[in-house]
This record gives structure tokens, C-alpha cells and sequence, in this order.
């Protein structure tokens, strides 16, 4: 198993690997509280973006809607702690399987139909919105007026209830990405992941070789909105208020997307570069103009387009395929 | 060994085939002749499951596959070297041809396919670590076709093989479907390059705005002043 796993990286690349996660395994003992919260920030980008980097990257599956995976797995989790004192864990049971099939259901209705590109793209919008509109008028998840997770003073973690303080969530998070990091690694290697590429690269050419792609990629979302949900836990347990205006939100969606293509589409570690690129540009940005006593609301998204632009210009494959060349890492893309 | 009876392929409202009707005996060549938009392309992709007919059957071996999805079709022995050369540009040849192999029929001897295909077409050995997309257009038939044998195929539907190839690959690229149809494919050939096809087939079909307006030996149509006319222009 790990042998497979570790097959075609070469020691260098290995030796980083290591070297990366033992950075953020030791971080929060030097971390100040606020550079703890940006990295929770980094690690929820880098794993919702290794999730929707399935359906995009490997299956050629463009999704905007992936908030809707996140939304559907935090309310369902938050719902039942609420209503009935469910904890989390076994909330997920049950909010995997909800996200799982709402992606199956937009993945039939879209490839089903025949329904590709950009008109798949926009479906996955209109999914989002259906819910956001919906659960702003769903009396049980408290509609428009949020839903309020009970929050106390935390001097003990409970990993049980993710009841504590942001540490926790800090090495949940780390353990949840280097998880997809892993599991991506081994759906790529598998016959699965030369299935997805073979769809990327022409639908058409994979369907006469004999690839039933309507399986596989159906394959691609189920797992992709399965994966998203978990992050949509943590983000309810982690927040503790659920607004349908804000989770649903399309700027959700797009955030998720984001990290992936600065760091490089369909590659296993872009999510992960592009999340930390991204957010840690944009809030040491804040923070820089903050300092200087400058207050501009919005610079933020104003900072995330001009990323786009920059690296769509000059980085069209993402920042992670130019680092991997100047680190001299010389494996194979992807 | 593949018969189409009375088939009709609709796209929309628009009629691609009408009551098509031929015969694909076995171990033979059959060409396949028309001009553009007479209904070549969709008569293959019909047989290869991409296209579901609106009406007649198709018999492989007496059974009916009309309207079976196209990874079922290939699974039968029904392979198709599609137009346009159609690999899968950033992979490699040797993945291009494994994703050929991954079909169950093919599972088992993926080895032994991997070296015939290799020893029919040496340069792909040589290259098998480059990203197909680097390849020449030529380079990329043999490719498509290759990922085609890697399948097992029982009957092999090349549409448009020589399409924008230099002549003399294109010598090579008939050669080769000759060579395989000596080894025992079956082979349906659908050519731009008219004198040529009806040369090697055995059996030859005219297909003129969705409909077998002529059929015969090769040579038959070869000789017929319809032909020569339209199609070989003497």
C-alpha cells in the first residue's frame, strides 16, 4: 500500500512532502492566535479545492456550485446538533450521503441530457441557488434568520462534539488534507483516475475506446460533493452560524475554485499551493494596509481578481507546475 | 458476421441515414463510399453504439446491439478508429494504449496486445514515455489505431484513416488495414481516397444522402461509370 502510493515520487519530492507536513504539524506551537485562524482558512481552502479539483481537474467536470455540497454537509450536521444533540461525526454519517446524492442527482440530469461545458457549469449554479433560496424559507433549519450552533467559553477540547478551540479544528483540518491528498493520489493511480483523464482529455475518443463515461463521471461527482460535505461540517462547527445567504452564495463557490486553478488544475498538490498562495496573499494584505492604517473594504476581492489575472497571463497551468520545475522535482505532470 | 437492417439515425429533425441496409460478411474488407454529409460518420458511430437509431436493427452475430451504450459495443469486438486521429493528447503512448486494454474483454492478454501492437509499429515503442500531442499526424493514426487493437476487436471501423496525412503515410496507414485484414480483422473502411478503398475492399457500399444507392464487389464499383464519374472523377 504505501508502496504503491509512494511509486514515480522521487526521494526529493518525498523528502518535501515530509519536510511541508512536518512545518504544519509544528505550526501551532509557534503560531500567534490570529496566523492559527489564517491557517484553518488555508487548510479548508486546499481540501474543498482537492475535492472540486476531482470533478474539474481529473474528470474535465466544471462545477460552480460547490458551495451547495458545502452548505448541505454544514446544515445537516448543524441541524441535527441542534434538533437533537447529534455530534458531528455521526452527522457526517448522514450529511455524506445528502450531498452524495443531490451531486448524483445534478450529475444524471446534466450527463444524462447531455448537458456539457458551460451549460453543465451553470446548472451546478442553479442547484446552489435553488438551495440557498429554499433554506431561506426552511422553517427547521431557522430560514433566513440563521442557524445558531450553542457556544460556550471551550477549556477543553472535545474532538467528540468539535467543541474547543480553533487547534483543533487546526489539526482536524491538516489531517482531512493530507487525507485527500493521499486518496486523490491513489483514485489517479487507479483505473478510475485513467478514466477521468481519458474523459478530460476528449469525451468523445474516451467513449470509442470503450469507457462508459456517463459511470465515471457520475462516479466523479458523487465522490467529489461527498468529499466537499465534510468541510461543510466544519465550517458549521467551526462558525457556529449558518446563514443560507452566506454558504449557498455564489462567491462561495468561486472561492472553493479558486486555489485549484491559481495553483494549477488537475494536479494533486495546486489546491494545496494555490489555498496557501491565495489566502495568504489576501490577508497579509489586509493585514499590510491595516498596519499602515489604511482601511479599504473589498480590497480583497480586488486582490483576488488581479491574482487570476496574473496567473491566468503569465501561469496559465497554475503556479504549481512552475514551482515543481524550478524545485527540480521531475515527475510527470500530474 | 455484422448485418444493418432498414436503419434510420435522426439528429433532431434532421435525417442522417434512411433504411440503410448492408452486410459486413467476416474477414472481409467493406468499403464504405460517399460524399461528405452522405452519412458515413453516423452509419459507423451507429453500429459503435454513439448514435442510437430511430428505427431498424443492427446484428452482430445475430444479436441486436442497436441502441446498446458504445462501452458495451467495444466490449462485443466492436472497435472504431474515429476521425480526427482521436488520442488523448497529454498522456502517453503508453497510457493512450493501456486505456485501450481497459475494456474487460482485454483485460487478460494486455501484455501480449502490448507487444504485437509494439512490433507493428516500432516507432511507437521508441516513444512510448512521450505525450501523445507530440507525436506527427501520422505517428497519432498509428496510435488510434493501436489503441483500437489493444481492445481485441472482432470488426475494426476506420472512418477517414488517411484523412490530412501525407501521401505516403497514407500508403502506409492502407497497407497496415490491409495487414490486419490478411491477420483476420474484419474491417470497414470509410475513405475519402475512393480508388484506393474500392482496391482493397472486398465488398463496397455507396452511400448517397442517407441512402445504399449502389453496392458490390470493389472492383464492380470500381468499374462502374457512376462511380467513376462522381467519386473517381473519369
Amino acid at each position: 500500500m504505501l508502496g504503491r502510493l509512494t511509486e514515480g515520487l522521487s526521494a526529493r519530492t518525498l523528502i518535501l512532502l515530509l519536510l511541508l507536513l512536518a512545518v504544519m504539524l509544528a505550526a501551532p506551537f509557534f503560531a500567534s492566535d490570529y496566523l492559527l485562524t489564517v491557517l484553518i482558512l488555508i487548510l479548508y481552502f486546499a481540501y474543498v479545492g482537492q475535492a472540486w479539483n476531482i470533478m474539474m481537474g481529473f474528470a474535465g467536470q466544471l462545477s460552480l456550485g460547490h458551495a451547495l455540497y458545502v452548505g448541505l454537509g454544514a446544515y445537516t450536521a448543524a441541524a441535527l446538533y441542534v434538533h437533537f444533540g447529534i455530534g458531528p461525526w455521526i452527522g457526517l454519517l448522514i450529511a455524506i450521503p445528502i450531498a452524495a446524492l443531490a451531486g448524483a442527482f445534478i450529475g444524471y440530469l446534466a450527463f444524462r441530457f447531455k448537458v456539457g461545458g458551460v451549460y453543465f457549469a451553470i446548472l451546478t449554479i442553479a442547484f446552489a441557488e435553488f438551495a440557498r433560496v429554499g433554506f431561506d424559507h426552511l422553517a427547521f433549519t431557522k430560514g433566513s434568520s440563521g442557524l445558531f450552533l450553542p457556544v460556550a467559553q471551550y477549556s477543553k477540547n472535545d474532538l467528540w462534539h468539535l467543541r474547543g478551540q480553533p487547534v483543533m479544528f487546526y489539526y482536524v483540518l491538516l489531517v482531512a488534507v493530507v487525507a485527500a491528498f493521499i486518496g486523490c493520489r491513489a483514485l489517479l493511480q487507479s483505473r478510475i483516475g485513467y478514466f477521468w483523464l481519458a474523459i478530460r482529455e476528449d469525451e468523445e475518443a474516451a467513449r470509442s475506446a470503450g469507457i462508459d463515461t456517463f459511470r465515471y463521471k457520475m462516479i466523479a461527482v458523487v465522490i467529489s460533493a461527498a468529499m466537499t460535505s465534510f468541510a461543510g461540517v466544519i465550517y458549521a462547527f467551526y462558525y457556529n452560524n449558518l446563514f443560507p445567504e452566506q454558504v449557498f452564495h455564489i462567491s462561495r463557490s468561486i472561492e472553493i475554485i479558486l486555489g485549484p486553478i491559481v495553483g494549477g488544475v488537475g494536479t494533486l498538490f495546486g489546491p494545496i499551493l494555490g489555498a496557501f498562495v491565495l489566502t495568504g496573499l489576501a490577508e497579509s494584505l489586509t493585514e499590510g494596509l491595516h498596519a499602515i492604517g489604511i482601511d479599504i473594504p473589498g480590497a480583497k476581492q480586488v486582490f483576488y481578481g488581479i491574482c487570476l489575472l496574473f496567473v491566468i497571463m503569465a501561469l496559465p497551468d497554475g503556479v504549481w507546475p512552475w514551482v515543481k520545475r524550478r524545485l527540480g522535482l521531475a515527475e510527470r505532470a500530474p | 458476421m455484422l448485418l444493418v437492417e432498414n436503419v434510420d439515425v435522426h439528429y433532431g429533425d434532421a435525417q442522417a441515414l434512411d433504411g440503410v441496409t448492408l452486410e459486413i460478411p467476416e474477414r472481409a474488407i467493406v468499403a464504405i463510399v460517399g460524399a461528405n454529409g452522405a452519412g458515413k460518420t453516423s452509419l459507423i458511430r451507429a453500429i459503435a453504439g454513439i448514435n442510437r437509431p430511430t428505427r431498424g436493427r443492427i446484428l452482430y452475430r445475430g444479436d441486436n446491439i442497436a441502441g446498446l451504450p458504445s462501452y458495451k459495443v467495444c466490449n462485443l469486438g466492436i472497435g472504431q478508429v474515429a476521425e480526427g486521429r482521436q488520442v488523448f493528447p497529454t498522456l502517453t503512448i503508453a497510457e493512450n494504449l493501456a486505456m485501450g486494454a481497459m475494456i474487460p474483454r482485454a483485460r487478460a492478454n494486455r501484455e501480449r496486445n502490448l507487444e504485437r501492437v509494439y512490433a507493428m509499429f516500432p516507432r511507437l515503442a521508441e516513444r512510448r514515455a512521450q505525450a501523445a500531442g507530440t507525436l506527427s499526424g501520422g505517428e497519432q493514426q498509428m496510435l488510434a489505431i493501436g489503441r483500437c487493437l489493444m481492445g481485441e476487436p472482432e470488426v475494426v471501423m476506420f472512418d477517414e484513416p488517411s484523412l490530412g496525412l501525407a501521401p505516403a503515410v497514407v500508403q502506409q496507414v492502407l497497407a497496415t488495414v490491409r495487414d490486419l485484414n490478411r491477420d483476420g480483422l474484419t474491417c470497414v473502411l470509410v475513405e475519402q481516397n475512393v480508388a484506393v478503398s474500392l482496391k482493397l475492399a472486398s465488398h463496397a457500399y455507396v452511400l448517397e444522402n442517407g441512402r445504399i444507392t449502389l453496392s458490390g464487389t470493389g472492383e464492380a464499383l470500381l468499374g462502374d461509370d457512376r462511380v467513376r464519374q462522381a467519386y473517381l472523377g473519369i
